[in-house]
């Protein structure tokens, strides 16, 4: 009885052979177990073997032929047999693969040692029909994605609130559960996206918005054509329109005798070899306003849904001009750190501010902030709180002023800087903002009592 | 990582027992890996202990002091240094009908038995259809202590990667006695890791005889404001850096123990994340390819949606393990990395 | 061939007719069921490694006939010739190697890791040296539980290189174990001859290093075989110790279907297959009147019918059900449930 001799698997990632040469010819007799071809695999050349015994009839591919596994290459039948033509192709089935028509009909296509055709897998790539496109709640009007936590995404979708409108206070302005819970809450109407635009409660997240109004007509020619702002310029004017729109600032001045703490500071410097310990004006008022905050902490604390919260930390601020914009990196732990470490780090963040180069963890926070444009010879000047923050310190030069001694009945020279708190009024009032500032001026005025502790 | 000589005169004062305001008695982890032995030991006369300088040594961390005198050589048996043929003897041993706890002196000795851990003890059960199995447990100890690059290591990760293994890495006493006696009568290999820090940690144990099942996370301290999660020494850290937390910065944790590695539970967790939305892991491994990677995978998995934070991660440092103490201490996370870590979740 | 023991003529007096055909009937058994599963792998039935033991009948056959009941036995991967001497169902050995339910592990092992748990038949291994470790751990076991039976290690020549036999042989020489250290020297290590890969030409020299008692035998002579293990066997029983047995033999095929072997000529292939162990035997018994030509070709005929029906059970047999893919990855299941599908 006629056998068919297939192209043999020789190894399991095996799935077709090359015929290098036949090793009997038709007519020859075979046993079983002697090499009737040499096939060539992708890694190896192999003598391939008959399992049956009797005449090679047929050989039914040619030497350089490369056929899959499974295809008949040859035919053994008893001496004298008469062999007739191959039969439909008959191949393979698997060792636990697929055995598929398909599989049968097209073993190059799929090689009889395959993995399993899976029908789930197959129907998951299969396009889905798809609903009709919405736009997306997490969207800006203009089409902007939005910084919200997965928490904020489901929240919003389901309260329908509209993300375009709540401020983010996390890291990068991420919008997180404490910015939106007043609205889940209901404390807060739910912006959604169809309400009127004006006076929304909250500005939009991160992106300019759509203004509804029609635009003042402009009684000059712009010199240019109109600028687009920078993200940092859209983030200051976003936060600072919400500060000074939401929150009623106090501001207070003092004048502060700086001679002291000049000498001081001169002092200090001279004994140090290494530039970058040298202490700034500014980081005596860093250092002092720290020692201030742990005696009026209400100075120290952040005005969050409609809530005082006071921070156990402090952490101050300071503000550094970059391009187009300004940027406010904090001194962790501040009360703790002596004069030199507040000024080296001062030093390396404010230089690491101007390249770029600040982690947002070193700006995105802090408790109290001060802003310093003596260095531009500012007398005085008021800032803007930084919010959630309750207080900003903003410091003029320290100049010679002449200054009337009483006692002495006539001016004398001192070196006079001029300082001004601007403090939410919803979270202290203007005495207890002057009790501070007075403690601020003890300090820098007898400076030994910082260093002391 | 051999005992110092501190650590021996310092098991005297151990040995005592103390009871504590509620009248159970706490006892140290080692004691209660003691007790565990000793009550598993006598309960079957097929359980065995085998391990380098375990016998009259008394074991590198002296767990086994005293045992090779009560229970003799053919029960406390001192192997030659052979790793991978020791586990390998201990898992054709349990195939065998004997309970073989086999002590690796420190997890990075592990490595030298990888083989058997992983391509047979593992295997057996399933490779061979469910038709007979390797019950053997093998205890070993992570740690460090100025011991440099090789011996300071945590590779738990390595061996929870496995199917087949159980791993438990327990951070209590009462855990450690609980878990090993089940351990020892179970019907898998079992790989208990042990730390050298923790030896002398005291905890309430029940007198009365008990087990616990290999299974199964534990919520060590209620919380809302943030999950921590971690295991082992890592778990205490956890515990440490949560009542600082509260106590100077009013922030509320929560502290989840994984105790069992493989087969991993994050339900506890993420029903935990789910409350709190935001969670800190805390492992003493490199993070990378971690456990703790693992299980922050897991939470965006099955609480994405409940996220208000990404999961922070604390870890070592990723370098080799130097020798200088102060070098030391930066590599392995301590309690302000992880009051730092959950700062900025909650950022 | 270098061999110190040969068959004992007085042996092939003693033994009985039915015994002598049995091995006969055993070794063709091995040879037939090889030929067939290289023919169904060549046929894309079965996957895999596919590592043939045609040449080595005579080791598997004597070594496991001198085994009671009661020891243990594991085996490297080239180990379809252990499942059938020991007793393992045909049908169910192919059904292995075509993957399916009914294999003897359920589709899980594949041809490298038959069991047969009924004769304490722990499974081949297919990490070379690996299972050595576990074979003297039962060694252990038995020697703890005082029983009367031996461990049986069977291992190539290559793994007689490796930490794990070396760790092993330590021990059980440190503890006395009763441990047969079986080593079937086929003069290859996969594709590297002996002389490139062990520095001492006779394995046996590395196990007299652990104070451990040697002998070599003819593993081409099935009777040699049986005698020599039997020996090796009362030698460990007596609480001697283990034993190393080291059979010299030869694989008359490639290391695996995908071997070319270009490492070795035809003319020492044919040269070896002179000294096929089936042969060897039939003029064995020819020789002493044990059997006659019609016996074989009586067995031959059964021999054919098995292990047609081998390949057709197989054939015939499911697939393993997906729906079982994760049963058994913890053997205690009742006691913790089931590992969850990610672990």
């Amino acid at each position: 009885m006629a056998k068919n001799v297939l192209m043999p698997q020789m190894g399991y990632d095996m799935d077709a052979g090359t015929l290098l040469r036949w090793l009997k010819s038709p007519g020859d007799e075979v046993e079983r177990g002697e090499p009737i071809a040499e096939i060539e695999t992708d890694k190896v050349n192999i003598e391939i073997e008959a399992f049956d015994s009797g005449v090679l009839a047929k050989t039914l591919i040619g030497e350089g032929d490369t056929v899959p596994v499974g295809e008949i290459i040859a035919i053994i039948g008893d001496p004298g047999e008469e062999i007739e033509d191959v039969p439909e192709a008959e191949t393979v089935s698997s060792n636990g693969a697929e055995t598929t028509e398909e599989a049968e009909v097209q073993p190059a296509e799929a090689p009889p040692t395959g993995q399993a055709e899976d029908e789930e897998a197959e129907s998951a790539t299969q396009p889905k029909p798809r609903d009709e496109p919405q736009p997306s709640i997490m969207e800006t009007p203009s089409g902007d994605r939005i910084r919200a936590s997965p928490l904020v995404r489901r929240l919003a979708e389901e309260h329908s609130i509209d993300l375009a409108q709540v401020d983010g206070s996390g890291p990068h302005g991420r919008i997180v559960k404490r910015d939106i819970q007043p609205y889940v809450d209901g404390e807060i109407e739910v912006p959604t996206r169809r309400v009127e635009e004006q006076a929304p409660a909250e500005a939009p997240a991160e992106e300019e918005r759509v203004v509804s109004e029609a635009p003042a007509q402009p009684t000059a020619r712009p010199s240019a054509e109109p600028q687009e702002l920078s993200r940092i310029r859209q983030t200051i004017g976003r936060r600072m329109q919400q500060s000074f729109r939401d929150a009623p600032h106090i501001f207070i001045t003092m004048s502060i005798d700086m001679g002291k703490a000049m000498d001081l500071r001169r002092q200090i410097n001279a004994e140090l070899d290494e530039p970058e310990s040298e202490i700034t004006v500014n980081d005596l008022v860093i250092k002092a306003a720290a020692i201030a905050l742990r005696k009026y902490p209400v100075m120290n604390s952040a005005f969050v849904d409609e809530k005082r919260e006071i921070h156990d930390r402090i952490d101050v601020n300071f503000a550094v001009a970059i391009e187009d914009g300004l940027i406010s990196p904090f001194i962790a732990d501040t009360d703790h750190k002596t004069l030199g470490e507040i000024a080296r780090a001062t030093k390396d963040m404010a230089k690491r501010a101007r390249e770029g180069g600040l982690k947002p963890e070193e700006y995105a926070g802090g408790t109290f902030t001060i802003s310093n444009l003596g260095m531009f010879g500012v007398d005085h000047f008021t800032a803007v709180i930084n919010p959630p923050q309750a207080a900003i310190l903003a410091v003029g030069a320290a100049k010679m002023t002449p200054v009337w001694n009483a006692d002495a009945e006539d001016f004398e020279p001192r070196f006079m800087m001029q300082v001004t708190l601007a403090a939410d009024h919803r979270v202290t009032d203007g005495a207890e903002s002057a009790r501070f500032l007075q403690h601020l001026k003890g300090l820098l005025e007898n400076p030994m009592r910082m260093i002391a502790g | 990582m051999a005992s110092t000589l501190a650590d021996l005169k310092s098991l005297e004062e151990d040995q005592l027992q103390r009871i504590d305001e509620d009248g159970i008695r706490e006892i140290t982890y080692r004691q209660a890996l003691q007790e565990a032995l000793t009550e598993e030991m006598t309960r079957d006369d097929n359980v065995l202990l085998m391990g380098e300088d375990i016998g009259a040594y008394g074991g590198s961390y002296v767990v086994t002091r005293g045992f090779q005198e009560e229970w003799g050589r053919e029960r406390v048996i001192d192997t030659p240094i052979s790793e991978l043929g020791m586990v390998g003897v201990a898992t054709g041993a349990a195939m065998a009908g004997v309970r073989p706890v086999m002590e690796l002196m420190t997890i990075n000795f592990a490595l030298l038995a990888i083989d058997q851990i992983v391509n047979h003890a593992a295997k057996i059960s399933y490779m061979f259809g469910g038709q007979f199995n390797a019950p053997l447990v093998v205890r070993t100890a992570s740690g460090w202590g100025q011991l440099s690059a090789t011996h300071s290591q945590t590779f738990e990760g390595w061996f929870a990667h496995i199917p087949g293994l159980r791993v438990v890495m327990p951070s209590t006493p009462l855990d450690a006695k609980g878990f090993l006696k089940s351990a020892i009568r179970g019907q898998d290999p079992v790989l208990f890791i042990e730390h050298s820090l923790i030896y002398r940690n005291r905890g309430p144990v029940p007198e009365e005889e008990y087990t616990l099942p290999l299974e199964g996370s534990e919520v060590r301290r209620e919380g809302k404001d943030v999950t921590l999660i971690s295991w082992s020494r890592g778990a205490i850290l956890a515990l440490g850096a949560a009542e600082e937390l509260e106590e100077e910065h009013g922030i509320s944790c929560e502290v989840i123990d994984m105790r069992v590695l493989r087969p991993l539970d994050t339900e506890t967790v993420i029903e935990s994340v789910k409350k709190t939305n935001r969670a800190v892991v805390v492992e003493e491994s490199w993070r990378t390819m971690g456990l703790g990677a693992e299980i922050a995978a897991r939470i965006q998995e099955d609480a994405f949606d409940w996220l208000d934070a990404p999961v922070g991660r604390v870890g070592a440092l990723e370098v080799p393990m130097p020798y200088a103490r102060n070098l030391e201490r930066l590599v392995i996370p301590g309690k302000d990395e992880v009051i730092e870590a959950v700062r900025q979740a909650l950022a | 061939m270098a061999t110190s023991a040969t068959s004992d003529v007085g042996l092939l007096e003693q033994m009985d007719t039915d015994q002598l055909l049995d091995f006969y009937r055993q070794m063709y058994l091995i040879r037939r069921f090889e030929e067939r599963a290289a023919e169904q792998y060549a046929y894309g039935k079965i996957g895999g490694f596919l590592h043939l033991y045609i040449g080595e009948e005579a080791v598997a056959v004597g070594a496991i006939a001198a085994m009671t009941e009661r020891d243990h036995l594991f085996t490297h991967y080239r180990d379809h010739g252990y499942a059938l001497a020991i007793g393992a169902d045909p049908g169910e050995a192919m059904a292995e190697l075509f993957g399916k339910e009914t294999g003897t592990t359920k589709g899980r092992g594949g041809s490298m890791h038959m069991v047969h748990p009924e004769r304490n038949f722990w499974g081949g291994y297919a990490i070379v040296g690996g299972h050595i470790p576990l074979a003297t751990g039962a060694g252990l076991a038995i020697k703890h539980k005082k029983e009367d039976a031996v461990s049986v290690a069977i291992f190539g020549d290559g793994s007689t290189n490796s930490g794990a036999f070396h760790e092993s042989a330590n021990m059980a020489s440190l503890w006395k174990l009763p441990v047969v250290f079986l080593c079937e020297n086929n003069l290859y290590g996969m594709g590297t001859a002996v002389e490139y890969a062990s520095a001492v030409p006779e394995m046996s020299t590395k196990a007299k290093g652990h104070g451990i008692e040697t002998e070599t035998v003819d593993g081409q002579d099935v009777l040699a075989m049986y005698d020599a293990m039997q020996r090796a066997i009362k030698y460990c029983k007596d609480g001697n110790g283990p034993f190393f047995l080291e059979a010299m033999t030869y694989r008359f095929r490639g290391h695996s279907m995908a071997d070319p072997e270009s490492y070795r000529d035809r003319q020492e292939i044919d040269h070896y297959r002179e000294r096929d162990p089936i042969s060897i035997f039939k003029d064995q018994l020819l020789g002493a009147e044990k059997a006659s030509n019609d016996d074989f070709e009586q067995i031959d005929n059964e021999v054919e019918e098995t292990v047609e029906q081998a390949v057709q059970f197989a054939d015939e047999s499911d697939f393993p059900d997906p729906a079982t893919i994760y049963d058994w990855i913890y053997y205690s299941e009742g006691e913790v449930g089931k590992e969850p599908p990610r672990g």
